[in-house]
């Protein structure tokens, strides 16, 4: 790894935070003036959104198994196993089903938009491209950040759903909850706020996942190499971001909303 | 073999009498702190070809990522079709761009479409109707010799194919002018002279002004000499006819370490006494 100067290094990152900023809200302006593209849109959201539901449905029914094995053990300390439905649907709207299902959508997304779109940089298909006359962040870029905010979204109550449906069957199968009294508190204890929350978290994870992925694949420099670098290079960006905003955003819902 | 080229969608740029198609003055452009290209000054007149020589890394294709807009200079002025591109929107640009073909030096292709929906890119981008925009593909694939290979996808195809793809994409819309970046880089001896046979042709046939980036003399100095006959194919210019076996609509500009060595006509090129030249050439 070359070594630069503080200033050399510096200057390097407030370049590229520019050029990130230029690129997202150059994708944004594009979502309302035409042209649209259409296709890209529903095919970005096939493959985001339906190719994402089996690693989004396995995480979040997992975790919800888990966390309900896991809450039981220090509830039964208090007598309060009969909360373990509030603990699981709590945790997994508010915080797990956004964040591990922004964490899983970018391992599998954000490499797929940094790798293809490297690709095409490295082979000059993105020069091709706007010498074809068209711009490829209104045919690349937009078309993803729209499908991926959209589909986070869905992708999310999914995954709450089934952390929860997760929770319940290991409350009632493996630790002898009573079924009715699990989803009765799960759906008490949620309020509000929780909900929009929980809601909010994946459009910011969306527009994280999208917009770095295709910055990371657009910036591509130094072939096969500079592809895989692209890639891995997005998904640790993404990630860390996510869970940066995660912590931002939980901090402003709670002045809004309070608890 | 179809010499017919479909008719552009874009109506061809109006020039005002000696307004030169291309024309670069005092253009510099750096890459980190290294100059690429100093100082470069140059015009390309309409139906015009220019034959662009030199050493690798010399900045040759970065002089037409240019000339399209694709990569904006550090100092001077631009012009092409008359109009100052270096100010130029970028959605302006892309206007612009209708009127120019590009063909990249590794084809660039898209790897996730077929022929066909490569060559018809710029027609659907242009919401052209599927059945025009059809016949228009099949034309510009019979002017390559390539109609067979429509369905295919750019995986399936071999260098040349691949090149003459990028030129029948490039030419669809005839376009008022056309850059080929290195068109014969990387091929064979014979697929090479294929390949120079039909921007010859596409020169000869649609006398569309060009600039030809190229590294091999003998790709430079069969354009120079030659010219493509309907019946024959590619025939060379006879000696003792009125252009002494030089097509004049050629000239040539050679850069060596990002500067200008040389700009002038195939006769000028080849009396020239710069020992540099010379030893190029040699």
């Amino acid at each position: 790894m070359p070594l630069y100067s503080p200033e050399v290094y510096i200057k390097k990152n407030v370049a590229a935070l520019q050029e990130y900023s230029i690129l997202s809200g150059r994708a944004i302006a594009d979502i309302f003036s035409p042209p649209r593209y259409w296709a890209d849109i529903f095919t970005q959201m096939d493959s985001i959104g339906v190719g994402s539901m089996p690693i989004i449905i396995l995480t979040g029914f997992f975790t919800g198994c888990v966390l309900a094995l896991q809450s039981v053990t220090a509830l039964q300390q208090f007598g309060a196993v009969s909360k373990t439905g509030s603990l699981v649907s709590l945790s997994m709207i508010k915080e797990l089903g956004p964040v591990l299902t922004g964490l899983m959508v970018s391992g599998r997304n954000a490499a797929g938009m940094a790798s293809e779109i490297g690709s095409m940089k490295v082979t000059e298909q993105l020069d091709a491209m706007r010498a074809l006359g068209t711009d490829p962040i209104r045919k690349l870029v937009t078309p993803r950040l729209i499908a991926t905010v959209f589909m986070l979204f869905f992708l999310t109550i999914i995954s709450d759903a089934v952390g929860i449906a997760g929770g319940a069957m290991v409350s009632v199968a493996l630790l002898g909850l009573n079924a009715s009294s699990y989803l009765h508190t799960s759906y008490q204890s949620l309020i509000y706020g929780d909900v929009v929350q929980g809601l909010t978290k994946p459009i910011f994870s969306g527009f994280i996942i999208a917009t770095v992925g295709c910055y990371c694949g657009m910036k591509t420099t130094g072939g096969t190499q500079g592809v895989g670098r692209a890639t891995t290079q997005a998904v640790v960006v993404s990630s860390v971001l996510i869970i940066v905003v995660d912590f931002l955003v939980t901090r402003v819902m709670i002045g809004i909303f309070g608890s | 073999m179809t010499e017919a080229i479909p008719s552009t969608s874009a109506a061809p740029v109006e020039l005002l009498d000696n307004t030169p198609v291309v024309e670069f003055k005092d253009v510099t452009i750096t890459f980190d702190v290294k100059p690429v290209l100093q100082n470069i000054s140059f015009c390309v007149e309409r139906g015009q070809t220019l034959m662009i020589l030199g050493p690798a890394g010399c900045g040759k294709s970065v002089l037409l990522k240019l000339a399209n807009g694709l990569l904006g200079p550090d100092a001077g002025s631009i012009k092409i079709f008359g109009k100052e591109i270096t100010t130029m929107p970028e959605r302006d640009l892309y206007q612009l761009r209708a009127h120019i073909g590009m063909v990249f030096q590794e084809s660039a292709l898209f790897d996730s479409l077929n022929v066909e929906d490569n060559v018809a890119y710029r027609l659907h981008e242009e919401r052209v109707s599927e059945d025009e925009s059809h016949q228009r593909v099949v034309e510009a694939l019979k002017f390559v010799e390539l109609e067979q290979a429509i369905a295919k996808y750019p995986s399936e195809l071999s260098g040349g194919m691949r090149r003459r793809v990028s030129i029948a994409r490039a030419i669809i819309s005839s376009p008022d002018l056309i850059l080929y970046d290195s068109p014969t880089g990387g091929l064979d001896p014979i697929t090479s002279t294929t390949i120079i046979e039909l921007v010859m042709k596409q020169r000869d046939v649609s006398h569309t002004t060009s600039l030809v980036v190229t590294h091999r003399l003998q790709d430079a100095f069969v354009l120079a000499t030659h010219r493509y006959d309907a019946a024959k194919g590619m025939v060379p210019i006879p000696k003792d006819g009125p252009d002494h076996g030089i097509d004049p609509g050629i000239k040539f500009l050679m850069l060596n370490e990002g500067s200008i060595v040389f700009h002038g006509t195939t006769q000028e090129l080849v009396r020239s006494e710069d020992p540099w030249i010379k030893e190029y050439l040699s």
